[in-house]
This record gives structure tokens, C-alpha cells and sequence, in this order.
């Protein structure tokens, strides 16, 4: 946010980096070389969902109709003064408390350069004294990355450019939406302990999963509720230098922070590898380009020149009101990975089912005595439908009860647990509906032991080999019995007559 | 009538004895009478007054209860921001501006049933000391039409000393409220910081403003004060304390009180202050002495640095606040800029006058990469320094007393050098860095007949003492004792 | 701080306050400056090392309000009324990166 070329904006042809107009095309494959390794630190944009904004008693609320959610308050006009959203301090220290900060007495101060989407021409953040300092997020894989500090600060309205191409360096004009001026945001920036762009997006999606637990933020990547910039430079692998980095901006999805990571951190392996080194600058994703490309040369002057807001007086949370909101968090997605993985589940399946918020479904398994890594398996595969989230959990509890004592096969199972989502109904009432009684396996091998009479000339193929025709089996009893039979018991059986078979 | 003390108008009103349209129309009269060579005013709002008046007449008829200011007539400085009527900071940059609310302030005269008369000139964005930095022209001293009314509020103090309305608000972050009230022969106070919501205070230097009372006389003073004074939640500065009420302390006299006479500001370490100022202070000293007061001199060492660390923090912060003037969403535009830079760069440079520049660029190198710890950081810290030496001062004393200036109304263009005008404020910037309450009362004439105005201040929330200091000191003035 | 103040210094200050300066108006505004920021040489001298500095004169803390909406009639209509340029209920703006002539 201290350019011209703030979000958004494409960039034209005659800006272009020196690598890209020396190089050519970037390298298909963006791997790094072996030797060595990238460092990330991140910095992330969360804005927090409260009902007004920071500062002034305007909605916050995204979309609507351009500058009516505007008060003079968040126009900067004349005479008016800011008061702190209390709301908004509380949910900045829920998520500080969330990511092991230490939350300490803090001061606004005032970021002063020109920009017209920002209504004073300076933005009231945090400074040399914020409010979140030395916390820390781990990982599902266990890795810690290191919280420097969590502060909070106004967000900027929005332009949009009018011309005739669209593009920002046509004659035209901006039009100017201040709606989203003075939207509470808390900016995270992490430690540079970040080594790839796997691991920059699990980070995010961490964070992300943290605010939401926390009532923070809805988290939207869409709506701009969070936005990510990238601190980005590499080093030869196992050295603890820190070298030139540049900040990425303009990266609008997961997938974007992980390809822009990847791209610029070849780009700087490159430029070493070459002689050269990269220049600290501020870089801006191209997606369609699929690479980041520098800013305007010559950017404005940046001297910030903070200083304390005179307007606005210390915010000093009491170690009571900290100790208050430390008790009514939520459990964090960490705390609710680890209950699974001590259920009996397997890390990665827990940590997808504490993304989709499904973790409480196997947890009821768990407490009812039931088959977890089975129940994991279904909400790792099977429910990832709308209305997931609203399943009864006894319900849940019962089915994988059914599908582990026999009573449903797995195929069964997956296609009850779509009706329950859908329509709210109960297994055992389904299966009945549906006829869904498992075969037993004795039942099974004499209308197998049937169906091979009937098909001499197939079966001897099969066990001379031709694997393919244990379809052709399948497909007969799964007929003869309408379905019912469970697939791996059909399997098993068939595997063991081939062998019976078999010289 | 227009002789009457607001308090006596009130009064008139509220009985019935005279009605508000007509207390109106014989301000009206006389500001039409002289105006044209004064110009205490940008804007006259003869229209919305006659008709806040008639409503306060059909009020008092109906006999409903009306405010303490039922029907008094009031000039607001125009750095104070009027639903619906233009406010200008008499800056061409906010020429045609019309805020879409009212300051916290003018809710309150409003609500007393106080009546705006006009928007008084001010200094552009209330820096100078001489009302010599309007856009729109300077403001004359109605008592010597050659010699400035003093600033930056010198539109409020020239309409009172004029008699244009009997109260009048200003705003002082340096001394512009007592130095203009000091030039034109009238009463200015600046309250505690904190005390009245900056709230609709086009600001100047945040940490040092505050809006306060011009007046023809002490009590006035008071009550005009405590009309406007109080907690505001849309000011954080605001401080959450009822005030201790005033205009019973009045008539209690000085008997016992201890006044100090800070010896750097009268005739000690700091030069430059006229005879005539330095003797008309040591008479109202005399004269508090006679009436009982312990008087004695006392030395506050750091208020001679208050100037330099005053130069430094205001335009500091001036240079943030007057940021927003950048031609995008209301006030002057500079047409036929081909992009948002240009244009911004073209409508403060046509917008702003030469005093705001120069404040704008000495308060930009202060905080600028490389100078913020010099200038800003140390200017911050020489500011608890003059606090502590307060706090020391006030251990033995309970209020203090100086001249307000160190000359009276001097002529136009006589200080055309800016040191040489910032050096005017030297007095009256102490108490801005420390946040305390300070109030000029006239005392006696200097050079030339113009009149001379003695400062009383106070510790912080210390306004009772410190009025009742200047209630005396004003029934000395009046019977002969001083002047 | 002591040393003294350069045209160049104050033409980088007004590029950084958005002011243009003719070069009278630089070389007037550098000697005004000068004299202002020689004055202040006064409290370069004090040792403040250990002394807090001031930030406001009434000390307070936690001052917050209540996270309530107030929503104001039509206020859209007049801040454009006071903008000037607007157009389909934004302000209008030359564009960020036109060329001057």
C-alpha cells in the first residue's frame, strides 16, 4: 500500500523487470536447483468482521452500493477524529491470544504518504508498539512458523480505472469508492521461517482457519477479507543469511501465493546463478503471465514519517480483559487436529477434517466407541457436499456402526450418508428403504461357486491369468444379488477360488 | 443592549424583558454599521439567526424552558465546522465547503439556545499570531484600525471587542485565543486540553488544540465555558470527568491564594517584551497582593525552550492533519491535471497560502526519515520537561501569572518575518505543551493606548482558581487598582 | 540539526508534502526555514535522554466505543455535492498514472 500500483493494477510493457527482458521466457520448470532453498516470510491482511470500522461508526459490510457505507468519520473530513471500535480491539486480541502473541499496551501512529483511496492521506496502523508481538502458528506438519506481530490498522477505499483499453497508463479517469476506508484490518506478519510455497499456503490456510474459529473474520480470499504479500528470497540450502528479499503484492488466491513463490524464487536463483543479484523492490503477481513483474521504477519517495496519533490514546488490555477473552476461545484448529490424531486418526485425514470444520463428527464416533479412521474416511471423501456441516452426528455415529459390523457395505454406506446430508433422515430407516442388507460370505460363494459353473471357459482364462475378467464376475453376482454384495468380500473370494484353482 | 453582559441578555430574554429578535437585530445593526472596516467575519448568517430567534421567542412565549443562552448572539470562529454553512479555515482550499454536521461544540451553544451570528477570519488554518494569513484579507483591530487584532482567532476577538456579538469561540493551540483577546481589549481563555470536544475543530496540531470562550468579561467567560466544556465520546482526547462548577468561586477573592509570577516570561531570561507590558503585569500583581494574595516570583526554567519544542511538535502534526486537502474529495481542485498526482500536488499549492506551506514543510522535515528523533522525539520530551517544571511551580503555588504578549496590537506588516511573529507567542505556548488552562484578562494600556492583557494560568482542570484569580484581577482593572 | 538546511532538503521536503516551489519561493522558503530550525538549536543542548516524552497532555487509556452503526440520511448525495468531480456515486479522479505535458 505505498504505491500508486497498489492492488490491481496491470503494469505496462516498459516496466518490465531486467530478468524478464534479458531471459526471455521464464523456465518451464520453476524447481528450484538442488543447493538451494527459499526464504518466505509473509505478511497477511485480515479484516475483521465486526459491524462498523476501525474508527469510525460507518457499516462494515462488503459490497453495496458505492460510498453509502460512508460516515464522515471515514471520509477524513474536515474536523472529524477517530475513536477506537472496541469490538475490533477484541477481536485483535483473540487472534493474537490464537497465535501465542504476547498482547501488550499499544500505540496508533499515523503512516503519512499521499494516496487518493486513503481519505486523510495517512493511515492510522501500529508502529513501534503494537498490539500482538513473539507469537507462533504450528503447522499440521508440525513445523512452527514464528509470529513477529499482529497489529491493527484501517484498511484504504477503492479506485477503479475508466478509459477506454482498461489499462491504468490510458488517458481516463479513476472513480473513487470509499466504502471500504477505515474497515478494521489486522495485519500478521510472520517470521521469514517460511521454506516453500506448500508451505506458505498450508500457513495460510492455517491462519485462515484460526480467524474464522476465532469469529475474527469470514476469511474470504474472494471478497478481500484476507490478502497475502510475500516476502520472498533464497539462500544456498542450510545457511541462516538472510539476502535480498522483494515483496510480492497483488496475490489474490492460494494457488496465485504459490505459484508467484515459486516463480520469484527461481527468478532470484537465477539472477545469483548468473552473476547478478535481485534489487529489494516491490513486485506485483501477474496471473495471467503466470510472473511477477517489478513496479514503476521510480516509486514515490517512502518516508512514512510515523509518529504517535495524537488524536487516539493508548490501548492497555488489562491482564483481566486478557485473560477473559483467553478463556472464551474456541478450541483451535491445533488443539482439535491433535483430539483426532489421539482418537486414532491418521494426521493428514485429521487435519482435513478440522479444515472442513467436520472434526466434531468423528469425535462423536470416537466417544460412541466406533471405527474413527473408517468415519475419517468418509468425511474425507464422501462429504464434501453442501450441508455437510449439518449432519446429525448420531446419525453419523450409527451408520459407521452399520458399515463396520457388516450390516452395509462401504458402497452402501456412501450412498446412505449422501440421503442422510440431503435429506436429514436416519441410516437405519435408509437402509431398510433401500433393501440394504449385506450378503453373507456363505451365501455368497455358493451363488459364486453358481455362476463360475456357468461360465467354465471365462473362469479358466482367469485363472490362467486375464485379470480383466474379474469384472466379468463382479458384475454377475453384484446382478444376481441386486447389489447387496460387498465388493471386497466378492474380491476375496474370487482371489481365494483362483488360487484353489490355480496348479 | 449591546453593552449588556451575555449573562444580562439571558436573563432579558428568558423573562420576556426583550426578545431574542431583538437582541439579533441590534447586532445585526451594528455589525453593519462597522463591519466594512473590521472584517471580523468570512460569513454574516443574519438570515439563520433572525430565525433561530424568532424560535427562541415562540419558545420563551409558550413558556417552555430554554438554555443559560437563550437568545445571546455568538461568532464562531470559521475553523469550526456548521451543518450547512460554509466553514473555510479562511483558506482558499476549503473555499465553498459545507460540512454535512455540526461540531460537538456548536451542538452544545445550540442547545443552550445560543444564536450564530457568522463565521469569523482567522489565520489560515489558525497559524499566526496577526489574522494577517487570511485568504480572504486580514481582520482590523476595531480599537486602531492600522494595528492587527492579534491571532489566529483575530475575527472572534475583533467581533467582540467591537461589539459585533458579546461571546464569541476561538480555537488556541499557541495562543490564538489569548493573544487576539489580549490586542483587542477582551477576555480569552483556553480551557484544559481535553476539557471541550475537539470534535468539528478543523485541526491544526491535535495534541496542543483546544476551543475556547472570547468574552467582554470574566463571568461571561465562565459561563460560556461551561456551556461548551465536557465529556464528548467522539473526541478520545476527551477527558471523562465532571467539572467542578466555576462561576460560584467568582466573587470569592484571592484572600490566601499564591500567585507566582514566572519570572523567564516578566522581564527575567526572555527579551523582547515591551515596558509598558512588563509594567501593567507587575501591577496586577500589586494588586492581587492587595487583595490578599501571597504574591511572589517563580522561576519555570524550561518555558524558555517552549518555543522551539512548539515549532517542532505543532507543524508536525499540522503537516499530517493538512494532508487530506489533496483536491479529490471536497474543497479547491486545480483543473487540467493529467493524473491524481499532479493534480493533488497543483490544488495544495494553489490551495494553501505561504504560512501553511512553510508550516507544512518545517513539520514534514521533522518527521522525516533521518530528523524524527532530533526534532519530533526531543521536542516531545522537552514537552514533559516544561510539564515537571510546571508541577514543581505548582507545589507552591496555585496559579501563575504573565503577560499574555509581549507587545500589543502592533501595525500590519510590522512582523512580517515569521521568527519574528512566532516569537509573539511565547507566553502563551507554555501552557499548550503542558495542556493547562490559561486565560488573558485586559489590564491596563501600553504603547499607544492599546490595551494590555495579563495571563493568569493554572494546573491541569485547575479553571476554577484560575478564574477566580481573574475575576479579581478584573475588579482591580475596572475600579483603578491597575490600570 | 546543527547543520544548516539545504535547498535540496527543502525541495525534497515539498515533493514529499505534495508542494510545488518556484525557485524564488525555494530559495525564500530555504532562509525562513533556516532561521526557524537555527532558533530551535536551543533545545539540541538538553540532555532529555532519560526523560519520557509527551505524546498527550492528560494521560488516558482504552477509550473505545461501542460497535454500534450510525447511519446518516442520504449521506452519499452530500459529500458528492461537495466533491469536485464525481460521477455514478464515486469521486472522479485524473488518472493515477496520465502524462503531464
Amino acid at each position: 500500500m505505498n504505491d500508486w500500483q497498489h492492488n490491481d493494477t496491470p503494469v505496462s510493457s516498459t516496466m518490465l523487470d531486467a530478468w524478464r527482458v534479458d531471459s526471455g521466457v521464464p523456465p518451464e520448470d520453476l524447481d528450484l536447483p538442488d543447493g538451494w532453498e527459499m526464504v518466505i516470510g509473509l505478511e497477511v491482511h485480515v479484516e475483521l468482521a465486526t459491524r462498523t470500522k476501525m474508527f469510525s461508526p460507518a457499516r462494515n459490510h462488503f459490497g453495496g452500493e458505492p460510498n453509502t457505507m460512508v460516515h464522515p468519520v471515514c471520509l477524513g473530513l474536515p474536523g472529524t477524529l477517530p475513536v477506537v471500535n472496541g469490538r475490533a480491539v477484541e477481536l485483535s486480541i483473540r487472534v493474537g491470544l490464537a497465535l501465542n502473541c504476547t498482547v501488550q499496551r499499544c500505540v496508533f501512529a499515523r503512516k503519512n504518504y499521499f494516496y487518493p483511496d486513503m481519505p486523510k492521506d495517512y493511515q492510522i496502523s501500529q508502529y513501534d508498539r503494537p498490539l500482538n508481538i513473539n507469537g507462533w502458528i504450528e503447522l499440521p506438519s508440525g513445523h512452527r512458523i514464528g509470529i513477529e506481530r499482529a497489529h491493527m490498522e484501517e484498511d484504504t477505499g477503492k479506485s477503479t480505472h475508466v478509459g477506454e483499453s482498461g489499462r491504468i497508463h490510458d488517458a481516463g479517469y479513476s472513480l473513487v469508492d470509499y466504502n471500504r476506508a477505515g474497515v478494521p484490518l489486522l495485519e500478521i506478519v510472520s517470521h521469514p521461517d517460511i521454506r516453500g510455497p506448500e508451505e506458505a499456503k498450508a500457513y495460510v490456510a492455517e491462519l485462515q482457519a484460526i480467524v474464522v474459529a476465532v469469529g475474527a473474520s469470514d476469511g474470504k480470499f474472494e471478497e478481500g477479507s484476507m490478502r497475502v504479500d510475500a516476502n520472498v528470497s533464497v539462500r544456498p540450502a542450510g545457511s541462516d543469511e538472510l539476502r535480498t528479499r522483494c515483496e510480492i503484492k497483488n496475490v489474490n488466491s492460494l494457488r496465485s501465493l504459490g505459484r508467484a513463490i515459486q516463480y520469484e524464487a527461481r527468478r532470484h536463483v537465477d539472477l545469483y546463478r548468473a552473476g547478478d543479484r535481485p534489487v529489494q523492490e516491490t513486485r506485483h503477481w501477474d496471473e495471467e503471465g503466470g510472473r511477477t513483474r517489478a513496479g514503476r521504477s521510480k516509486e514515490q519517495a517512502e518516508d512514512y514519517r510515523y509518529f504517535a496519533d495524537p488524536d487516539l490514546v493508548p490501548v492497555d488490555p488489562s491482564p483481566t480483559w486478557v485473560e477473559e477473552i483467553r478463556a472464551a476461545l474456541p478450541p483451535l484448529p491445533r488443539a482439535r487436529r491433535q483430539a483426532l490424531i489421539d482418537a486414532g486418526g491418521d494426521p493428514a485425514s485429521c487435519a482435513i477434517a478440522v479444515e472442513r470444520d467436520l472434526d466434531g463428527l468423528a469425535l462423536a464416533v470416537s466417544a460412541a466407541g466406533g471405527d474413527v479412521p473408517r468415519s475419517l474416511v468418509h468425511i474425507v471423501n464422501n462429504l464434501v457436499v453442501d450441508g455437510a456441516a449439518d449432519l446429525d452426528p448420531t446419525g453419523f455415529v450409527e451408520l459407521v456402526r452399520m458399515e463396520a459390523g457388516g450390516e452395509l457395505t462401504s458402497t452402501q454406506a456412501k450412498q446412505i450418508l449422501g440421503e442422510m446430508v440431503s435429506s436429514g433422515r436416519g441410516p437405519a430407516e435408509l437402509a431398510v428403504e433401500h433393501g440394504f442388507e449385506a450378503m453373507d460370505s456363505g451365501d455368497l460363494e455358493s451363488m459364486l461357486d453358481a455362476i463360475i459353473a456357468d461360465h467354465p471357459d471365462e473362469w479358466q482364462r482367469f485363472v490362467d491369468g486375464e485379470a480383466k475378467l474379474q469384472g466379468v464376475f463382479t458384475g454377475q453376482i453384484m446382478k444376481a444379488t441386486q447389489g447387496k454384495a460387498d465388493g471386497k468380500v466378492v474380491a476375496q473370494l474370487l482371489a481365494q477360488k483362483k488360487a484353489i484353482a490355480t496348479p | 443592549m449591546s453593552g449588556h453582559s451575555a449573562r444580562a441578555l439571558a436573563a432579558s430574554v428568558a423573562s420576556g424583558a426583550v426578545s431574542a429578535a431583538e437582541v439579533v437585530e441590534e447586532y445585526l445593526g451594528r455589525i453593519d454599521e462597522r463591519e466594512h472596516e473590521v472584517h471580523a467575519f468570512n460569513l454574516v448568517t443574519a438570515d439563520a439567526a433572525r430565525a433561530a430567534a424568532e424560535q427562541i421567542d415562540r419558545r420563551v412565549a409558550a413558556g417552555e424552558t430554554i438554555g443559560p443562552l437563550a437568545g445571546v448572539p455568538i461568532a464562531l470562529k470559521d475553523n469550526l465546522c456548521t451543518r450547512g454553512v460554509a466553514t473555510t479555515c479562511s483558506s482558499k482550499i476549503l473555499e465553498g465547503w459545507i460540512p454535512p454536521y455540526d461540531a460537538t461544540v456548536v451542538e452544545r451553544l445550540a442547545a443552550a439556545g445560543a444564536i450564530m451570528v457568522g463565521k469569523t477570519n482567522l489565520d489560515e488554518f489558525a497559524m499566526g499570531s496577526s489574522t494577517e494569513n487570511s485568504a480572504f484579507g486580514p481582520t482590523r483591530n476595531p480599537l486602531d484600525l492600522d494595528r492587527v487584532p492579534g491571532g489566529s482567532s483575530g475575527g472572534s476577538a475583533a467581533a467582540v471587542a467591537a461589539g459585533f456579538a458579546p461571546l464569541s469561540l476561538g480555537s488556541d493551540t499557541g495562543g490564538s485565543i489569548r493573544q487576539p483577546a489580549a490586542l483587542c481589549g477582551v477576555v480569552g481563555m483556553k480551557p484544559s486540553y481535553g476539557t471541550v470536544s475537539r470534535y468539528g475543530l478543523i485541526a491544526f496540531a491535535s495534541s496542543l488544540d483546544q476551543i475556547g470562550p472570547f468574552s467582554r468579561d470574566v463571568a461571561d467567560s465562565a459561563l460560556l465555558f461551561e456551556t461548551i466544556a465536557g465529556h464528548d465520546g467522539r473526541d478520545s482526547t476527551s477527558i471523562p470527568a465532571p467539572l467542578e462548577p466555576i462561576t460560584p468561586r467568582l466573587d470569592r477573592g484571592v484572600d490566601g491564594l499564591r500567585v507566582g509570577v514566572v519570572s523567564e516570561l516578566a522581564g527575567g531570561t526572555l527579551e523582547g517584551f515591551q515596558p509598558e507590558v512588563l509594567a501593567q503585569t507587575r501591577r496586577a500583581a500589586e494588586a492581587l497582593a492587595a487583595a490578599g494574595a501571597v504574591v511572589a516570583d517563580v522561576s519555570v526554567p524550561s518555558t524558555i525552550y517552549g518555543l522551539s519544542a512548539y515549532y517542532v511538535i505543532a507543524p508536525a502534526e499540522a503537516s499530517s492533519n493538512l494532508a487530506r486537502y489533496d483536491g479529490v474529495r471536497y474543497g479547491h481542485r486545480e483543473p487540467g491535471r493529467a493524473n491524481t498526482a499532479a493534480m493533488m500536488t497543483a490544488s495544495r499549492t494553489r490551495g494553501f497560502g505561504a504560512e501553511v506551506k512553510r508550516r507544512i514543510m518545517l513539520g514534514t522535515y521533522g518527521l522525516s526519515a533521518g530528523y524524527h528523533d532530533a526534532f519530533y522525539g526531543k521536542a516531545q520530551r522537552v514537552r514533559t520537561l516544561i510539564i515537571r517544571d510546571f508541577e514543581r511551580a505548582y507545589r507552591d503555588f496555585d496559579v501563575l501569572l504573565s503577560p499574555t504578549s509581549p507587545c500589543v496590537a502592533f501595525p500590519f506588516g510590522a512582523k512580517a518575518d515569521p521568527l519574528t511573529m512566532y516569537l509573539n507567542d511565547v507566553a502563551t505556548i507554555p501552557s499548550n505543551l503542558a495542556g493547562h488552562p490559561a486565560i488573558s484578562v485586559p489590564f491596563g494600556t501600553g504603547e499607544d493606548g492599546m490595551p494590555v492583557g495579563v495571563q493568569v494560568m493554572a494546573p491541569m482542570l485547575g479553571e476554577p482558581v484560575m478564574y477566580q484569580v481573574a475575576a479579581e484581577l478584573e475588579r482591580a482593572s475596572t475600579d483603578g487598582t491597575g490600570a | 540539526m546543527s547543520e544548516p538546511l539545504t535547498r535540496q532538503e527543502v525541495a525534497k521536503v515539498a515533493e514529499l508534502a505534495m508542494l510545488e516551489l518556484s525557485e524564488d519561493e525555494l530559495i525564500t522558503f530555504t532562509g525562513q526555514l533556516a532561521a526557524v530550525l537555527e532558533h530551535a538549536q536551543d533545545i539540541d543542548d538538553l540532555d532529555v535522554g532519560d526523560v519520557p516524552p509527551t505524546n498527550h497532555p492528560y494521560p488516558l487509556t482504552n477509550v473505545f466505543r461501542d460497535d454500534v452503526i450510525e447511519e446518516l440520511d442520504d449521506i452519499r448525495t452530500e459529500v458528492l455535492a461537495a466533491a469536485p468531480e464525481s460521477e455514478d456515486g464515486q469521486f472522479r479522479v485524473p488518472p493515477a498514472l496520465g502524462e503531464e505535458d
